[in-house]
């Protein structure tokens, strides 16, 4: 069983008085990729938002390579090897694609990625590289966000939709480019509503209903049934 | 010819401006934040200006050496220890902050130094002037406006080509991404509002060597600040040049009119581009 990286246990998550999750325990060991699906409202961007510090937490629900990182703020999560490709891309306007990509290095991490790798991941962004990040496409703009993630050299990435609002075209060559991109050791967390995709390309899956974990398993041997029913609740 | 010489000398006088209008644009740029302490904050830096000159016996412009780090140094503290508390989604909090803030400022400048109109002693450079293709232009006057370019030159190249600036812009796009990305937009503001007193530092000097001033007059500077801002167009310091250089003229074209239209004639002057241009000749093009 290879180390686990991150970790949650029994972790909550509100929004003032409404309560998002209920004791999610979910883990990702290093090297893996992981599948988290679940209807709208099911929890999965707010776990998401936790596991970053950008929602504040109560101590000892979440561990980054045995560490308690519940109370850091995101940018001390950052630091430390964990990024996101944030739902929507939410690309900054004001930055041209080349700055964008060179704010996801500002936390200083060494490793393999640079802008030049990014530009060979996706040439047309080095075509682009000095036009105003939201000029582009959507599937563009979507290349930006994860070179912009990708510039940290993270130890574990989080995609959070990144098929939400782009053309099944733009979505495969995307999956086509995500085996390229996790690897030498980096583990990712994969937020989908597409479940066939997020399957694909995951070793494990879990399903969220209702902030409540419904359903874990091997992406592989999941059955379409489980999945239903862990993902409509439905007998 | 005498005209011509109220529009020169306004536009020199509008650099004086654009140095008051410069921090509050860059502070109200990163973190949305309208600091109505801005003008006593100008005062203040002249305050400290005036007590480095009488303890060493340094020249004004000298004794920038040590005001503008130490209103740097005021400011990150002011921010990280306070401000930064203050902003959120609700544009209230921070308005009646620095407003308080004004008025702990003034009191505590009348308390130590009296309400005496004080000045700055700058020597010749007070009195100095050259003869350009017949206008009579004060040394002091030019080098304001020289400053205020190279100031507004400085922050614009810092906003635009420095991973500094590349922060500001992001932290000011998108607070929660920036984060996310391992700037600490507490940090940022930070250094923006360090930035911004340090220009403003430049600024009370420069004041304090052209008028006497007294701690009552910081609000004064605040409406003038605040005008050149607006008439260049939020967000666009060159505009903020552009701004304080209008109000400048508009004030010293109507004093030439009758020396007691001054100020009018500059409230004037925004009210009217508020009405035809409501977001500034200048509103933020994206660079």
């Amino acid at each position: 069983m290879p180390e686990s990286m991150l970790q949650t246990q029994g972790l909550d998550a509100h929004y003032g008085d409404f309560q998002a999750l209920y004791g999610v325990d979910m883990e990702v060991s290093e090297g893996e990729v992981l599948a988290i699906i679940g209807s709208n409202g099911a929890g999965k961007t707010t776990l998401m938002r936790s596991i970053t510090g950008l929602l504040s937490n109560v101590s000892d629900q979440i561990k980054y390579h045995g560490e308690d990182i519940s109370r850091l703020r995101a940018d001390e999560i950052a630091v430390k090897g964990l990024a996101m490709v944030p739902e929507g891309r939410q690309l900054f306007p004001s930055l041209s694609v080349r700055e964008n990509l060179m704010i996801g290095a500002q936390v200083g991490r060494k490793g393999p990625w640079h802008l030049d790798a990014v530009y060979k991941l996706f040439p047309i962004l080095e075509e682009r590289k000095d036009q105003q990040s939201t000029s582009l496409s959507g599937g563009q703009q979507q290349m930006v966000a994860i070179g912009r993630a990708l510039m940290a050299n993270p130890d574990l990435i989080l995609f959070d939709e990144i098929s939400l609002g782009l053309a099944p075209i733009i979505i495969k060559d995307i999956y086509d480019a995500l085996p390229g991109i996790i690897g030498e050791g980096m583990s990712a967390i994969i937020v989908e509503q597409d479940i066939s995709k997020a399957l694909s390309v995951s070793s494990r899956v879990y399903c969220l209903q209702e902030g409540r974990v419904s359903l874990e398993g091997a992406s592989d041997t999941v059955s379409r049934e489980e999945i239903s029913r862990a993902y409509f609740g439905i007998e | 010819m005498d005209w011509l010489n109220a529009i020169v000398q306004g536009t020199l006088l509008g650099g004086l401006y654009a140095l008051f209008a410069a921090g509050l644009s860059l502070i109200f740029g990163v973190m949305r934040l309208v600091n109505i302490a801005h003008g006593d904050l100008i005062i203040l830096a002249a305050y400290l200006g005036l007590t480095v000159t009488s303890a060493t016996g340094l020249h004004p412009l000298l004794a920038l050496v040590l005001v503008v780090p130490t209103m740097g140094v005021i400011g990150y503290v002011l921010q990280r220890g306070l401000l930064n508390q203050t902003l959120g989604d609700d544009l209230l909090p921070p308005l009646l902050v620095t407003f308080g803030l004004s008025v702990i400022i003034q009191n505590s400048l009348l308390e130590v130094y009296s309400a005496d109109p004080q000045k700055m002693d700058a020597g010749a450079l007070e009195t100095a002037s050259i003869a350009v293709g017949g206008f009579n232009l004060g040394v002091l006057p030019v080098l304001t406006f020289v400053v205020a370019i190279a100031v507004i030159w400085g922050l614009q190249w810092t906003f635009y080509h420095t991973a500094l600036g590349r922060a500001f812009r992001a932290v000011s796009d998108n607070q929660d991404i920036a984060q996310l990305m391992g700037l600490n937009r507490r940090h940022i503001f930070g250094i923006a509002m360090a930035l911004a007193l340090g220009v403003t530092a430049i600024a009370g000097i420069l004041l304090g060597i052209r008028t006497s001033f007294d701690p009552s007059i910081g609000g004064g500077r605040l409406i003038f600040g605040f005008e050149a801002v607006i008439i260049g167009g939020l967000g666009n310091l060159w505009g903020t040049l552009a701004g304080g250089v209008i109000l400048g003229v508009a004030q010293t074209v109507g004093a030439k009119i009758d020396p007691g239209w001054q100020i009018l004639s500059g409230h004037l002057a925004f009210l009217f581009i508020l009405a035809i241009r409501p977001n500034g000749l200048f509103p933020r093009i994206s660079a």
